[in-house]
C-alpha cells in the first residue's frame, strides 16, 4: 500500500524507507516514524478494538496517553502486548498485530457485546451471575475470564535481559520539551551534574510538534541545537527514550530507559532495558501536559483523534489522519491545528467550536456555538453530525476529527508521595499542590502554564531555584499566546459517548454510578473501571470527575481526583526484576569444598543461598536412599567427613565478651573455661527458643559462636541488637567469620585416628577430651581450629582452616583416611544422624517452641538474667501437659513415620480437638532397620512406652506408633566421649 | 612449613582476569584481611596505633590507601587492614600483639573475594551495579553496597579508572558473573 496520507515535512528521514506489519500486511515508513504514524500516513485508522464491547478504535493520541492503539508487538517469545503504537518507534522488520478480538480486525466475531451494550453496563457483572451457585466456577468464570484481558502473552520464556542501574544528579529534569531544555541549559551551562529524562525518543516535546517560531528558528530547530549543546557538556546526561515511572521515597525517582525497543532486537549481551535508580538532590518536573477529549456519541470512531494528535502527525511525522478533516474546540489550540493541516494542504471541512465568538478564519468554515453531536462511519469516521448555534442539524464529510477539550498538567508524579493537585480556574484544570516530594519543583505546562514562552521561562527558573543560581539566562522569544478556554466535557443528551476509552467508560455509566451511591471518586473509579487500565486514564478521568461533579451538584474540585500511583506508563514485569531471574534470582554461596565435591558427583541441595552436598552417589547406588544409608553407616562404623562452613560463625571478643554471651544464652557462659566449648541455647524475648548451637572460648576475651544455617544472619543481627540497643555499654566487638574459615566435621570411631595424621598437636582423649577447642596447626604449620563437639553423637570434631586452603584440606582428609575408608558425607545423612541422636535443629526450634517443650527446660538458668529468661516462666508456657520432644518409632517396623503427621491418642477421635502432638522430623535409620521420627507430644515426657496413632488425614495415612526417647544411639553418650 | 596450597576463591589455581571491551575484572588474590575494633576505652589509643599503621584513620566512607598496609572504614570504630598476602599472611597475628588491649583484631583472609576493576568505562559499568555515587568518588573513598544482593565493599584507587571490590567469598562466583555481565552490557 503506498503512503496516500503521507504529506510534506517532518522530522522523518525519507531517505530510507523501513518495511513493517502490520495483521499481516506490509507497510512503508520512515526512520523517525512510530507505528501510528507509518499507519496513518499508510491510510490505516483502524487500529484495535475496545476492551468489552470491542468496537473498533484508532489511535486516539499521539504519545503515551493512548488508550485505543495497542497492538501485540514482535512475535514468537518477544510477543508484547498492549504496546501503544503511537509511541513504538518503527524499525525495519517491525511486527504488530491488532488484539482483542475474535476473527479479523475488521469483522471481530466479539463485536455482539456492543449490540448487547444494555446489559452490559457499568458494574454488570456485580450483579449477573448471582445463580446458579455452581455456574460460577465451571462456567460463569471461564467464559468471562477468556473474554476478558487485552492481548496475549506468548507463554514463553522472555528471551531478552534487563538492566538495572543506579544514577546521581544534582538535578533531575523529567521531560525535555521547552520548559525541560530551558531548565537543563541553564543548569548545564552552571556546571550541575544534571540528568535530562524524556520518554520520547527525540527530545523537544512539543516543540517538535509545532511550526512556531523560537528565536530565529522553528521550534524542532531550537531544541536539536539545545540538545546539541547539552550532549557537549560533560555534566549532562541525556536520557532519551526514558520514562521516569516514579517519584519514590527521599528524592529517589524510577527511570525505564528502552534501550533496545527501536532495534529488531537487542545486540549480543545488551539488555532491552534498563529501570534506574536516580538519586536526585532536587528534580524539576517538566511532564508538559495531555489534551483532553470531548464526549458526544460516537466519539470513538477511529478518525476520531485529538486535535494535538493531528497537528503533531502533520508537523513531525508529516502524516494526515486523512486529507479532509473537521475540528471541534472549546479552547484557541484547536484552531491552531486548523492552520498547521490547512498550511499542509488539508482540507479543513469545519472548525466546530462551542464557543459563540471564537475566531474565524477566511479560508474554513468555523462554527460558532456548535458541538458535534454524533458522528458516522463503519470502521472509520466518515461523517459528523453538528448542532449549530442556532438549534438546526448540520452534517459535515470528514475523515478524521480533531477533538481539543483543553488541556491537563500532567502532575502524575507530584502525586506519588500522596501530594493532591488543586483546581486552576483559569485553565480549567488541576495543577500541582503544594505537598511535593521531597526536593521536587514544577514547570512548564506541567505546572499549568501552557505558552511556550512561559515553558521556557519557568524551566529555566526552575533550575536557577533549584540549584540556587541567582540569575536566569537570556531565553529566546516566542509565542506567548493566552489561554482562552470555555470549559466543555460533554454533549448534552448524549446516550453512547465514550469517556474512557480503553475501558469502554461511557457518559452513561458515570451517570449510573452516581443513581445507584457510587459517587466517591474512588467508588466512581471502581464501580465504572474509569481510568483503570492500561493508560491510567490520562485522556478519560478528568471528563468523568466533571461530570460526577455536575451531577452531585459539586464543583470538580470538591470531588477530587483519585491518586495517581507509580508506574506513571506501563513497565515491563522483567524491567523490575532485571537480572534476578532463573539461575540469577539469588546469589548462590559455594562451600569450600564446592568444587571436590563436584568432582565426587555430589548431589546439591540449596540451603538459603548455600549450595550444600545432599548425598554422594556411588556407582552403583540407583536410589538417594543407598547413597545416604551407606554414608551412615560408614560413619558410624569407621569415619566420616561432612562440610559444616555453612553453620554460621560469630567471632565475639572483648573484654566483656563472657557476660555478653551470659546474657544472650539462657544457660551459663561466664565460667565457661579456656579451651571449652558449650552448647548453648539462644531464647527470643518473647522466651521462644531462637537458636541453638555452640560457644567456644578460645581465649578469656575471645569466643567463637556457631549457629545453625539458616540462622546465621539472624542471630547476628539479634546479637549486634542486643549489643547496640540493649547492652551498648558492654566492651564486645561481633564480626561474623562464617566464610573466614573452611571448616568439616570429621565424625565417627575413627576420626581421632585420622587426625592424628593431619593435626600437628596432641589430640588425644586426655589432651583434648570432648568439648575440648583449641587454635592448632595442620599440616605442618597451617594455623587451624579444632573443637571436640558432635552433632551425629560419634566420636567427632569440627576442624577449621582459612577458607583459601578448604579445598586441600579436603583432599587431605580423604587421602590420610583412605586407610579408614573415610566416607563423605552429605546434608541428608547429616540429618539421619542426628535424628538417631535426638539433636535438636531447625524442625524442632521452629519458632513456637521453648526450651522446656525441647526438653532443656531446665537449661534456662535462674541464677542469672538472660534474654527471654523472665517470658519463659510464664504460666502458658510450663503447663503440666505442654509439649515435649520425643521420639517416635513405628510399631510395625515396615511402616513409615510421616514427617507433619499428628499424633492421636490409640482410641478416640481423629481432629485438631483431640491433637496430641505432631512430628517434626522422620527418617529412615539404617542403623535400627527402621524409620524413627521426633516429634512433639503433649505431657511426652511421662507418656513413654505409650502406644498412639500417628494420622495424616491428607494423605490417608494412619500408623500405630510407639513414643520413645528421642535418644535412639548411644544415650548415655559414650561415643561421643571414647 | 606446611604444603597444602591456596585456592583462589573463584575456586582456581591462579587468580582470572578478563577483559571485556574497555573493562578488565581481575581477581585480586594477593590480599591479607584483618578487621581491627577499637575496645570501648582505648578509642584513641587505638586510632594511634592504627595512624602508625597505615597514615591516618579512615573515616565513614573512607580508606586509606597506603603501602604495605591500607585500610578502611567498615562501621563505627571499625576498620579492615590490608596487606600482601605474600609478605602478611599472618596478618591478624601480627596486628594482635601490636593493638594489645586497645583493638579486637580478627582475621578476615578466608571472608572476601576481591576484584579489581579497570577501564574507561570502569564508571558505567560500576553504575550498573551498585548505588555508589562513582562520579563523585576520590581515590580513596569507600563504600559498602549492595550488588546483585551482595554486600560488598567498593572503594576508589589511585587511578581515575580503578576500582576495587570486595565481596562475600563463598559468593565469589555470583558477583564475578554480575561484575562480567554488566561490563558485556556497557561494552
Amino acid at each position: 500500500m503506498s503512503q496516500k496520507n503521507r504529506i510534506a515535512g517532518g522530522q522523518i528521514d525519507r531517505a530510507k524507507t523501513l518495511k513493517f506489519s502490520f495483521d499481516g500486511r506490509s507497510y512503508a515508513g520512515h526512520p523517525g516514524d512510530t507505528l501510528a504514524s507509518a499507519l496513518l500516513a499508510n491510510g490505516v485508522r483502524l487500529m484495535g478494538r475496545s476492551f468489552k464491547y470491542h468496537r473498533p478504535r484508532g489511535a486516539l493520541s499521539a504519545g503515551s496517553e493512548e488508550p485505543n492503539a495497542l497492538v501485540e508487538l514482535r512475535g514468537g517469545a518477544r510477543q508484547e502486548p498492549n504496546t501503544r503504537a503511537t509511541t513504538v518507534e518503527l524499525f525495519d522488520g517491525l511486527l504488530a498485530k491488532s488484539q482483542n478480538r475474535m476473527g479479523s480486525l475488521r469483522f471481530d466475531l466479539l463485536a455482539i457485546n456492543d449490540r448487547l451494550s444494555n446489559f452490559l453496563t457499568a458494574g454488570f457483572y456485580y450483579k449477573t451471575f448471582m445463580w446458579p451457585a455452581a455456574f460460577w466456577e465451571k462456567l460463569y468464570e471461564p467464559v468471562i475470564r477468556k473474554a476478558a484481558g487485552l492481548g496475549s502473552l506468548s507463554g514463553k520464556d522472555d528471551p531478552d535481559v534487563y538492566d538495572k542501574g543506579f544514577l546521581h544528579c544534582d538535578l533531575l529534569i523529567i521531560g525535555a520539551g521547552p520548559a525541560g531544555l530551558a531548565a537543563a541549559l541553564t543548569a548545564g551551562r552552571a556546571g550541575a551534574d544534571v540528568i535530562l529524562a524524556d520518554e520520547d525518543f527525540s527530545m523537544g516535546g512539543r516543540l517538535n510538534s509545532e511550526t512556531f517560531a523560537v528565536g530565529d528558528r522553528s521550534g524542532a530547530d531550537w531544541a536539536a541545537q539545545t540538545v546539541a549543546e547539552l550532549a557537549s557538556l560533560s555534566n549532562v546526561r541525556l536520557m532519551p527514550r526514558t520514562t521516569i515511572i516514579g517519584a519514590f521515597d527521599h528524592g529517589t525517582y524510577g527511570g525505564l530507559e528502552r534501550v533496545s525497543d527501536h532495534l529488531h532486537s537487542p545486540d549480543a549481551g545488551k539488555p532491552r532495558q534498563i529501570l534506574w535508580r536516580i538519586y536526585a538532590k532536587r528534580a524539576l518536573l517538566c511532564a508538559g501536559a495531555t489534551e483532553r477529549p470531548i464526549a458526544f456519541d460516537n466519539n470513538d470512531r477511529p478518525g476520531v483523534m485529538l486535535g494535538a494528535a493531528l497537528r503533531t502527525y502533520a508537523n513531525r511525522f508529516g502524516a494526515a489522519a486523512d486529507r479532509r478533516v473537521a475540528i471541534f474546540t472549546n479552547n484557541d489550540d484547536g484552531h491552531r491545528t486548523a492552520r498547521d493541516l490547512h498550511a499542509k494542504g488539508v482540507r479543513i471541512s469545519a472548525v466546530v467550536d462551542v464557543r459563540p465568538d471564537a475566531p474565524l478564519h477566511p479560508d474554513y468554515q468555523v462554527l460558532r456555538g456548535a458541538q458535534v453531536v454524533d458522528t458516522r462511519g463503519r470502521l472509520g469516521l466518515s461523517f459528523i453530525d453538528v448542532r449549530q448555534a442556532d438549534g438546526t442539524m448540520r452534517v459535515v464529510e470528514c475523515g478524521a476529527l480533531g477533538v481539543s477539550g483543553g488541556w491537563n498538567p500532567n502532575v502524575h508524579l507530584t502525586c506519588h508521595q500522596r501530594g493532591l493537585p488543586v483546581w486552576d480556574d483559569a485553565i480549567a484544570a488541576f495543577v500541582p499542590g503544594e505537598n511535593l516530594p521531597v526536593g521536587m519543583a514544577v514547570a512548564g505546562a506541567a505546572n499549568g502554564v501552557f505558552t511556550t514562552a512561559g515553558a521556557l521561562r519557568s524551566g529555566a527558573a526552575g533550575a536557577v531555584a533549584a540549584l540556587d543560581l541567582g540569575q536566569t539566562p537570556d531565553l529566546p522569544q516566542t509565542e506567548d499566546a493566552p489561554v482562552n478556554i470555555t470549559p466543555f466535557w460533554y454533549v448534552k443528551g448524549c446516550a453512547r459517548a465514550w469517556l474512557d476509552q480503553q475501558n469502554d467508560v461511557t457518559v452513561k455509566d458515570v451517570k449510573l454510578s452516581h443513581q445507584e451511591g457510587f459517587r466517591s471518586v474512588e467508588h466512581l473509579k471502581r464501580y465504572t473501571t474509569l481510568g483503570m487500565a492500561t493508560d491510567q486514564g490520562k485522556t478519560s478521568n478528568m471528563g468523568g470527575l466533571a461530570i460526577m461533579a455536575e451531577l452531585a451538584g459539586k464543583t470538580i474540585p470538591q470531588v477530587g481526583t483519585t491518586i495517581f500511583r507509580p508506574p506513571y506508563t506501563p513497565t515491563a514485569i522483567g524491567a523490575f526484576a532485571g537480572r534476578h531471574r532463573g539461575q540469577g534470582f539469588h546469589p548462590t554461596r559455594l562451600t569450600p569444598s564446592h568444587k571436590w565435591a563436584q568432582e565426587q558427583g555430589a548431589v546439591f541441595v540449596e540451603v538459603g543461598n548455600w549450595m550444600r552436598a545432599q548425598w554422594f552417589p556411588q556407582p552403583g547406588e540407583t536410589h538417594w536412599r543407598q547413597s545416604v544409608d551407606r554414608e551412615v553407616l560408614a560413619t558410624r562404623k569407621s569415619v566420616g567427613v561432612c562440610d559444616v562452613t555453612t553453620l554460621g560463625k560469630i567471632d565475639v571478643q572483648g573484654t566483656d565478651a563472657a557476660a555478653f554471651l551470659n546474657t544472650i544464652y539462657c544457660n551459663g557462659f561466664a565460667k565457661l573455661a579456656v579451651g571449652k566449648v558449650r552448647y548453648g541455647l539462644m531464647l527470643r524475648e518473647d522466651g521462644i527458643a531462637m537458636d541453638d548451637g555452640t560457644a567456644a572460648r578460645l581465649a578469656e576475651d575471645h569466643f567463637v559462636v556457631t549457629t545453625t544455617t539458616a540462622n546465621a544472619l539472624p542471630v547476628y543481627r539479634h546479637m549486634e541488637f542486643v549489643h547496640q540497643c540493649l547492652f551498648p555499654d558492654l566492651d564486645v566487638q561481633l564480626i561474623s567469620t562464617t566464610e573466614a574459615w573452611a571448616q568439616y566435621a570429621v565424625a565417627g570411631p575413627n576420626s581421632r585416628k585420622l587426625l592424628e595424621k593431619i593435626v600437628d598437636q596432641d589430640i588425644s582423649n586426655a589432651a583434648f577430651p570432648f568439648m575440648a577447642c583449641a587454635n592448632i596447626t595442620v599440616c605442618g604449620g597451617l594455623r587451624a581450629r579444632l573443637f571436640r563437639i558432635s552433632f551425629s553423637g560419634e566420636l567427632a570434631y569440627e576442624i577449621a582452616v582459612p577458607t583459601m586452603y578448604g579445598d586441600a584440606l579436603i583432599r587431605r582428609i580423604m587421602a590420610e583416611g583412605a586407610e579408614f575408608g573415610v566416607t563423605p558425607y552429605g546434608t541428608e545423612a547429616l540429618g539421619v544422624m542426628r535424628i538417631e541422636k535426638g539433636h535438636a535443629t531447625g524442625n524442632e526450634i521452629n519458632g513456637t517452641t521453648t526450651a522446656q517443650n525441647l526438653g532443656m527446660g531446665r537449661m534456662v538458668s535462674t541464677k542469672k538474667d538472660s534474654i527471654g529468661a523472665v517470658l519463659s516462666r510464664r504460666e502458658g508456657l510450663n503447663r503440666a501437659d505442654d509439649l515435649r520432644q520425643v521420639g517416635i518409632k513405628p510399631v510395625d517396623p515396615a511402616e513409615k513415620v510421616p514427617a507433619g503427621a499428628h499424633l492421636m491418642n490409640a482410641q478416640g477421635p481423629v481432629d485438631a480437638v483431640h491433637d496430641q502432638g505432631y512430628v517434626t522430623s522422620a527418617c529412615y535409620s539404617p542403623n535400627l532397620g527402621h524409620h524413627i521420627a521426633l516429634g512433639f507430644l503433649k505431657n511426652g515426657g511421662n507418656r513413654i512406652g505409650e502406644e498412639l496413632r500417628l494420622v495424616s488425614p491428607l494423605t490417608g495415612v494412619e500408623t500405630r506408633v510407639e513414643i520413645v526417647s528421642p535418644h535412639f544411639i548411644d544415650p548415655e553418650g559414650e561415643r561421643l566421649r571414647a | 612449613m606446611h604444603d597444602l596450597k591456596p585456592v583462589t576463591a573463584l575456586g582456581q589455581s591462579a587468580p582470572v582476569a578478563e577483559t571485556i571491551g574497555t573493562i578488565t575484572i581481575a581477581e585480586n588474590d594477593t590480599l591479607a584481611l584483618a578487621s581491627v575494633a577499637a575496645r570501648m576505652g582505648h578509642e584513641e589509643a587505638c586510632h594511634a596505633i592504627l595512624k602508625k599503621l597505615i597514615g591516618a584513620v579512615p573515616g565513614p566512607g573512607k580508606a586509606q590507601l597506603h603501602d604495605p598496609q591500607a585500610g578502611f572504614w567498615t562501621g563505627p570504630d571499625q576498620w579492615m587492614v590490608s596487606a600482601p598476602r605474600e609478605t602478611h599472611e599472618l596478618l591478624a597475628d601480627t596486628l594482635t600483639p601490636m593493638f594489645g588491649q586497645t583493638a579486637t583484631i580478627t582475621e578476615q583472609s578466608g571472608a572476601w573475594v576481591c576484584f579489581d576493576v579497570t577501564g574507561a568505562a570502569m564508571s558505567d559499568l560500576c553504575e550498573r551495579l551498585c548505588a555508589v555515587p562513582i562520579r563523585k568518588m576520590d581515590a580513596g573513598g569507600a563504600l559498602r553496597t549492595m550488588i546483585h544482593q551482595m554486600g560488598c565493599f567498593v572503594i576508589r584507587c589511585k587511578a581515575d579508572d580503578h576500582i576495587r571490590i570486595l565481596g562475600p567469598r563463598a559468593s565469589a562466583n555470583s558477583l564475578h558473573h554480575a561484575l562480567t555481565t554488566a561490563a558485556h552490557s556497557i561494552a
